[in-house]
């Protein structure tokens, strides 16, 4: 029952939220407040409760299930499940969104209620995707986070926001019809040849699909490379970076982008596995182009927040490339980059949407010299800017060598072009910090350093930067069994087309696809 | 003894995390005391550390102390684990010993300064990282101190935060070594995909094991090994961002090019020398690009006329000699020579750190002169540190430290005549830009007087560092001259015994001889040159002909010019022309097409029942048309 509350307390707290804000805006956030603190807290307690668990070999796949039936005509269930995998991305979620709620305390004024409301469903829709073992409920989850981020952006967003709302939306609408496309799809090939017409994961998922296997595959890219972002299909994200308040920043990057990778690890790596693998040169390319030209583009530009946007499709390139190498280990750096880059990422936002608020400006051509008006701020960015370009003992230098050392054992020259990315990351990461920092200042503007809730902010993230870099044990460990184990597989396996037919996700393989309890 | 070992790179660090987050709010005594005491305390742990170790060494002539498995992935299970051995030994104890001192002296440089505590937060965090890159037991935990130092360099190069000229230089020493740190994570990747391990004793015997010498796998470890090792060592193609990194403050660069930093890279290639074992064409490289380095930067440093760019220049070409070394096979002597340099080098910056400071921010050696009667302690031991960097025979530590390069160089195979013949020009170009810098600063009359003197902080480490630059070389002496083979010795369970030697004692004489006639030869002509102070010096530079070639040398052999256009401006205009991102133009296209579109069919909306009759009438008749004619 625990895994319903984690949407209801969300959902709940959203419409109390809204209410609240009519009597007092303060109460609208502290409701907010209240209803991410008790997920948080929901989530370390299943987290703690099954850790030992997680990292026995031959545990159960998932770790706690719920399901009623929603549409039984159409085989519509409603069925939430958690393993290690999504347990670490709901953790992050819940954990993003409580900063990202004080981190705007003071940014938002106008209609409070309201946009809490809509922080809350997006929430609610990304913890939904995460969790929904029906491919229906996958789909309404998926368009649920949508539309509030919509809001959030089109209502509390910057001077151009209308355009970029629009964008973001059709780009997702766009991806997300393809993908419902293939869902339906895979429920049509499969309840043909079966005659159990379901959107049931476990038997969609890894079931023979003969000839249809690439367009179904296509599909489900389409919508998480839209999402994730992979270039060429990147560019609606700079824009809906720039405008949207700060909240919406870390929540975009933190979250939303994660749930186009998750996506890829949770529904198109086990789909077909001979469509994957002619795919995954493609897919690693993708990568290494957005590690490069997400880093190129980050440097060239002159708003602080699109800088960032674009060091978020460089870094996502990284999980890219370790999606599609198709290794265990680099799997289990994507993990962890997710998380670090979550981290790093919504940190870097925050930072821009704290600068924002105090000058009314994103131009860093009106910046320089702040470091001895902000030095804490300063060092908040050089620490984070830090972690952006992998110094070893933050979180994202073990996730991208993780990724590296992986792609590394099966196309290393995909994993030297990448490391280039290591050189860009650091010209960008510099520039970034010094642009606001250093210097003389270009005018009289003067930057307000951070006070204490914004300490709490940073520090909180400071602290899960260096855990992660120093002792990344428990997240790797959480997310081993449910992703390590596709990798392998594939690694193992021979890639000789003939032979390939099932061999990852064969139904009597122990791996995590192969759901032993699915009726 | 497994306390003081973990204590040793934990004290400086703990040091770093105190003055981080309490740093603005302590009074600047309590943050110097943290500051220079954290590392004080260190070198004090590790002189005890080496008394034991050396007293009664541990199984295995090491001792290794486990924090915990930092990550463990796919077979990859790095431990945060210390390994002491004598070759780490070495390094721990030149890095807290000159950094305790750099550290002491800072504490009266700095003073004043409105950065203060900021400044001890990083220096410390600067020792701490070289002490885990020296004291790893793995590769990755050494690219943690890789990294860490990398980054204390861009933080105190560019402490002066406000100049933009400082920022570039440190922006620029990160950026350069970072390229070699890449090649160095590409080792690594290569490394365990074949050795499934990164552990730096197994790798070396698996290497070894399962790598024949000659054999391609060992010759790209071993070349990414030295790519890491040439950015972060500034050697050739990578020595451009040493001679900026001078925009620091002064204790800094002594720090930068003694104890810490750059002498990163020849550990990396002592520490991994048995993968260098089984690539001679790669060995052969790290030689030749030793002895160009060591030309290159000697013949720079004779054009320069900031001291401290002399000084990073004399550094870049006495690290050329330690990568000869190494090349050549000695790997003990390379680290002899950087146990001499590290006294020596960090002697002569902080020396020219009091002139800078009491000159009021003059670093031009032509704008000093005269300082002999100014500021005699540091005369005298400033001249300590320039022998013992013109290696000024049988008195100097640098004398015997270069004597064993050269001997190795001779006799180290068949490109041995000319690696030496390489080592003994530039020990010949070494004389003449040091005593160039010493007699133009200190000879000749008072130029402009002294406003501030040292105080008791600074003058201390400049004595102890000045006895240590002339007795430090007794360690170590060559067969004719006392036979001395502690250091060696010492150094033996690790990098084996002196390196190639010459067949007996009478060659090693006749290579003595000319050592010490190249070195007696150029301080003639040096005394020659500008033995009258900086009038002197300035009538012979600007005698006719030399300009042209002066140009030349004082650019650093053009490499800023040449990168300028070759990788910055390339990359600055490629960032440019593309910074609305081409890739988004089809989206805007399809946005524009819609909007056209949009626009042209509203025309149609006039609201004349005529155009809209006319129109039905026209589409019924196509319509009609296609289907009668189809």
């Amino acid at each position: 029952m625990m895994l319903p509350w984690l949407l209801g307390i969300l959902v709940a707290g959203g419409l109390l939220a809204w209410a609240a804000g009519r009597i007092a805006p303060a109460w609208a956030r502290w409701v907010a407040v209240a209803a991410l603190g008790a997920d948080l807290v929901l989530v370390a307690v299943i987290w703690i409760r099954h850790y030992q668990g997680l990292t026995l070999l031959g545990a159960p796949a998932w770790l706690l299930e719920w399901q009623v039936p929603w549409i039984p005509r159409f085989g519509i269930t409603f069925h939430l499940a958690v393993d290690g995998l999504s347990l670490v991305l709901v953790a992050l979620t819940a954990f993003l969104g409580l900063l990202s709620v004080i981190a705007s305390w003071t940014e938002v004024k106008a209609r409070v209620g309201f946009f809490h409301f809509n922080l809350l469903w997006v929430l609610a829709g990304i913890i939904g995707v995460f969790l929904a073992m029906d491919l229906f409920l996958f789909y309404f989850f998926w368009e649920l986070m949508l539309v509030p981020m919509y809001f959030l952006i089109g209502l509390w967003g910057h001077e151009k926001r209308i355009a970029a709302a629009f964008k973001f939306f059709l780009f997702t609408q766009a991806g997300g019809l393809a993908m419902l496309l293939s869902i339906l799809a895979l429920h049509f090939v499969h309840g043909r040849a079966t005659g159990v017409y379901t959107f049931e994961y476990a038997a969609l998922i890894g079931a023979p699909l003969g000839a249809a296997a690439p367009w179904i595959m296509l599909g489900f890219l389409l919508a998480f490379l839209v999402k994730t972002p992979g270039v060429p299909l990147h560019t609606w994200l700079p824009d809906a970076h720039a405008q949207a308040p700060t909240a919406g920043s870390v929540i975009l990057a933190g979250l939303l982008l994660k749930t186009g990778a998750y996506g890829l690890i949770r529904f198109v790596l086990p789909l077909s596995p001979e469509a994957v693998r002619a795919f995954a040169p493609f897919g690693m390319a993708i990568g290494v182009a957005g590690i490069l030209y997400g880093a190129k583009l980050a440097f060239a530009q002159t708003d602080l927040k699109r800088m960032v946007a674009y060091t978020s499709v460089s870094h996502m390139g990284f999980v890219l490339l370790g999606i599609f190498a198709l290794d265990g280990m680099a799997l289990q750096g994507v993990v962890l980059q997710i998380v670090c880059h979550g981290i790093s990422t919504g940190a870097l936002f925050i930072v821009a949407g704290a600068v924002q608020e105090r000058l009314k400006t994103r131009d860093l051509g009106l910046m320089g010299g702040f470091w001895n008006d902000a030095p804490r701020l300063g060092g908040a960015t050089l620490l984070f800017a830090l972690a952006s370009l992998g110094l070893p003992g933050l979180g994202n230098f073990v996730a991208e060598f993780l990724i590296l050392f992986g792609t590394f054992r099966v196309a290393p020259v995909f994993a030297v072009v990448a490391s280039l990315g290591l050189i860009a990351s650091t010209i960008y990461a510099l520039s970034l910090f010094q642009r606001i920092f250093h210097g003389t200042k270009p005018g009289a503007l003067r930057l307000q350093d951070i006070g204490a809730r914004e300490v709490a902010v940073f520090a909180a993230l400071a602290l899960a930067i260096v855990w992660l870099g120093l002792y990344p044990q428990p997240v790797l460990n959480t997310s081993r069994t449910a992703v390590a184990g596709i990798g392998d597989a594939y690694r193992h396996s021979s890639p000789t087309p003939g032979q390939a037919k099932g061999a990852p996700v064969s139904r009597d393989d122990p791996g995590p696809h192969v759901r032993g309890e699915a009726r | 003894m497994a306390t003081l070992l973990w204590l040793i790179p934990v004290l400086p660090l703990a040091g770093f995390a105190v003055l981080a987050i309490l740093g603005r709010t302590m009074p600047r005594r309590l943050a110097a005391a943290i500051g220079a005491g954290s590392v004080g305390l260190s070198a004090a742990l590790a002189l005890i550390l080496a008394v034991r170790f050396l007293g009664s060494p541990p199984p295995g002539d090491a001792l290794t102390v486990n924090f915990w498995t930092w990550f463990e992935a796919g077979g990859l299970k790095p431990g945060l684990a210390f390994h002491l051995d004598a070759l780490s030994l070495v390094f721990t104890l030149v890095v807290t010993f000159v950094g305790f001192f750099i550290h002491l002296y800072s504490t009266g440089f700095m003073a004043g300064d409105e950065g203060y505590s900021r400044f001890f937060a990083y220096m410390d965090l600067f020792v701490g990282s070289m002490l885990v890159l020296v004291l790893a037991s793995n590769l990755l935990v050494l690219y943690l101190g890789w990294e860490g130092v990398g980054l204390c360099s861009y933080l105190l190069i560019g402490f002066w935060l406000k100049d933009p000229v400082n920022v570039r230089a440190a922006e620029k020493a990160f950026v350069v070594t970072r390229v070699g740190d890449t090649a160095l994570a590409i080792g690594l990747f290569l490394i365990f995909s074949r050795l499934g391990t990164l552990d730096i004793q197994e790798v070396a015997a698996q290497a070894a094991a399962q790598w024949p010498v000659g054999s391609t796998l060992a010759i790209a470890a071993a070349a990414l090994l030295l790519g890491g090792a040439l950015g972060k060592s500034a050697q050739l193609p990578f020595q451009t961002w040493l001679p900026d990194a001078m925009a620091g403050p002064t204790p800094v660069s002594a720090l930068i090019h003694a104890a810490t930093m750059v002498t990163a890279g020849v550990y990396l290639i002592a520490r991994m020398h048995a993968i260098f074992e089984l690539a001679p064409p790669v060995r052969l490289a790290v030689a030749v690009i030793g002895a160009a380095t060591l030309l290159v930067a000697g013949t720079s440093a004779l054009a320069q006329v900031d001291i401290k760019r002399i000084l990073a220049y004399s550094t870049i070409s006495q690290i050329g000699y330690m990568f000869l070394a190494l090349g050549a096979g000695a790997w003990s002597a390379a680290i002899f020579h950087f146990f001499t340099h590290a006294f020596f080098k960090a002697l002569l910056f902080l020396g020219a750190g009091v002139i800078i400071i009491g000159l009021e921010e003059e670093h031009d050696i032509f704008k000093m002169g005269g300082l002999r009667k100014e500021l005699p302690l540091v005369f005298w031991t400033f001249l300590a540190g320039a022998a013992s960097l013109a290696a000024v025979p049988f008195v100097t530590a640098g004398f015997y430290s270069k004597e064993w390069i050269l001997s190795a160089a001779r006799a180290s195979g068949p490109a041995g005549l000319w690696l030496w013949a390489a080592g003994l020009a530039g020990a010949f170009i070494t004389v003449l830009y040091t005593f160039r810098m010493v007699f133009v600063v200190f000879g000749g009359p008072v130029a402009n007087p002294v406003r501030r003197r040292p105080g008791a902080v600074m003058a201390v480490p400049l004595v102890v560092l000045g006895v240590f630059a002339l007795l430090a070389g007794f360690l170590e002496t060559p067969r004719v001259l006392g036979n001395l083979p502690f250091f060696s010795g010492l150094l033996r369970p690790i990098l084996g015994g002196r390196g190639p030697e010459p067949a007996g004692p009478a060659q090693d004489a006749v290579l003595v001889i000319i050592s010490v006639a190249v070195v007696v030869a150029g301080l003639v002509l040096a005394w020659l040159l500008y033995g009258r102070g900086p009038k002197h010096g300035q009538t012979t530079e600007s005698g006719a002909g030399t300009s042209r070639a002066r140009g030349f040398f004082f650019s650093g052999w053009g490499f800023d010019w040449a990168y300028d256009r070759l990788f910055v401006q390339p990359l600055a205009w490629l960032a440019r022309i593309n910074k609305n991102d081409v890739a988004d133009l089809p989206f805007r296209g399809l946005a524009g097409a819609a909007n056209g579109a949009h626009a042209a069919l509203a025309r149609t909306q006039t609201g004349r029942l005529r155009w809209y009759a006319a129109s039905i009438a026209v589409g019924a008749a196509i319509v009609i048309a296609v289907a009668v004619l189809l």
